[in-house]
């Protein structure tokens, strides 16, 4: 790892109709061929297979959990003994979500098409994501990954705003967006960023789906009122906020800290290995170079296309602490300096792909 | 109309597979069901012009190895995100072994 700033370059734009969303085109990172590590097609029809079984069984469990935290903290309700049960449940919730909506969205974790769909639609509205919206805005992130102005999912921009991240541990600001956005689709309004990514057939879902939810929040507030309890809120809607931590966590460890506008995800995603109950909730979203190169590889694989494709990969970060010892630093010199990024050393077994686009600003690289 | 041109041996294609054929300035996609019938369309996905010979067979679809975006080879139908434009197909016929591909 190598740590590479420079102090000339202008403050990103990350609007995605702004001055980098733009340049992005006019330099030819929007829509750019990736690398990929070569992998003989036999190989890779084996790892591309779908299967229902892991994700069944995955989703047995995941919903027996739900069940079983849900009922403890309704049980203890009033007492302390409730708070380890609406830890779980609330994790489940806030956090196992967003690998279920991620990986349901892909289309991958089943076979059968209705499957992914059904996790898909209860995982958006838990983790508060607009099924439509969020279907559109990570495709972009799959063509555009962490180029400025393009992708409209990076998590942590430059310079970062910490105070956002520390907050959104609990979920706060981005549950607030998410109600915001959910209340403006209500009535009817997508906007202009939305309509750069949303196809205008599409939009009228999202309105759809929105409004529905919306309607589920009514309930469930009016159930609040009416029972003189915070219970039902603690259930639905506020576990989003209480349960956030676990996904905040392994997710700013997927690009944070690392390259932008580079069209290698070697260089601007991060694999980190992690404890089994981390990858459960995570559903193997560490291997997060190989779910960039190769999307189509369903959760359960992502370890064996780790094994086959280390050689060509920088070394996995070998846990979710050592992601933080120097994704920390990394953002704190980014205050200072936005251009400042943790360059990713290749194996010299590695293909090396467009350097050009990770040295292309005048820059001073320094050993950490 | 005739032009059927050859794109590969039959035995070329694992059943349930598909693969790329280049032919003036153009490029397919042939399809090797899984019942052994074969079936050619447009190689490029119509939503970011990805070839779909790296994507994966499952019965009768395809679906695109950039964004999953999924297509029936054998009707070229899309059928969902974010795929919205259905992909064009060609009649395919077996001869001798070899699959032709009428590409007019």
């Amino acid at each position: 790892m190598t740590a590479m700033t420079s102090s000339t370059a202008p403050p990103r734009d990350y609007s995605l109709t702004g001055r980098d969303a733009k340049r992005a085109i006019e330099n030819g990172l929007a829509a750019a061929e990736w690398y990929h590590t070569e992998i003989p097609r036999k190989q890779m029809k084996e790892l591309m297979q779908r299967s229902d079984q892991p994700a069944i069984r995955d989703t047995v469990i995941w919903l027996a959990a739900f069940i079983v935290s849900a009922a403890g903290g309704i049980w203890f309700w009033g007492s302390w003994w409730c708070v380890p049960f609406l830890f779980v449940y609330g994790t489940l919730y806030g956090s196992s979500t967003d690998s279920r909506w991620h990986e349901c969205g892909h289309g991958t974790a089943f076979r059968t098409q209705w499957m992914n769909d059904a996790v898909y639609q209860l995982a958006c509205f838990m983790i508060m994501r607009n099924p439509v919206t969020w279907r559109w805005s990570h495709t972009r992130h799959h063509t555009d990954t962490i180029i400025v102005g393009r992708d409209p999912e990076i998590a942590v921009m430059r310079p970062p705003d910490l105070a956002r991240v520390v907050l959104n541990f609990f979920g706060i600001l981005d549950a607030w967006h998410a109600v915001t956005d959910m209340v403006r689709n209500a009535a009817g309004i997508i906007s202009a960023a939305e309509k750069t990514f949303i196809p205008e057939q599409e939009q009228p879902k999202a309105i759809r789906v929105a409004r529905i939810w919306l309607a589920i929040y009514v309930a469930t507030i009016a159930l609040a009122l009416y029972l003189h309890s915070w219970l039902p809120l603690m259930l639905i809607g506020l576990p989003r906020l209480y349960g956030a931590w676990h996904h905040v966590m392994t997710g700013l460890l997927q690009h944070g800290g690392l390259a932008d506008n580079v069209v290698d995800h070697r260089l601007n995603s991060r694999t980190v290995l992690m404890n089994p109950i981390s990858r459960f909730i995570y559903w193997n979203m560490n291997y997060h170079v190989e779910h960039h190169m190769f999307p189509m590889v369903p959760y359960h694989a992502l370890p064996k296309l780790h094994e086959m494709i280390k050689h060509d990969l920088p070394a996995p970060t070998p846990s979710i602490l050592a992601g933080y010892r120097e994704m920390v630093p990394a953002f704190l010199r980014q205050l200072r300096n936005e251009d400042y990024f943790l360059k990713r050393a290749l194996p010299p077994t590695a293909k090396p792909y467009r350097e050009e686009l990770h040295n292309d600003i005048p820059m001073a690289a320094a050993a950490e | 109309m005739s032009d059927w041109v050859e794109a590969c041996a039959a035995g070329d294609i694992d059943e349930e597979d598909v693969m790329r054929f280049d032919h003036a300035g153009r490029t397919f996609a042939i399809y090797r069901s899984p019942d052994d019938e074969y079936f050619a369309t447009d190689g490029l996905c119509t939503h970011e012009k990805v070839h779909l010979a790296d994507g994966l067979v499952m019965d009768d679809i395809i679906e695109c190895p950039k964004h999953n975006g999924r297509f029936n080879y054998k009707t070229g139908d899309a059928r969902g995100a974010p795929v919205c434009v259905n992909l064009k197909t060609y009649p395919v016929k077996v001869d001798a072994g070899k699959v032709l591909v009428q590409v007019g």
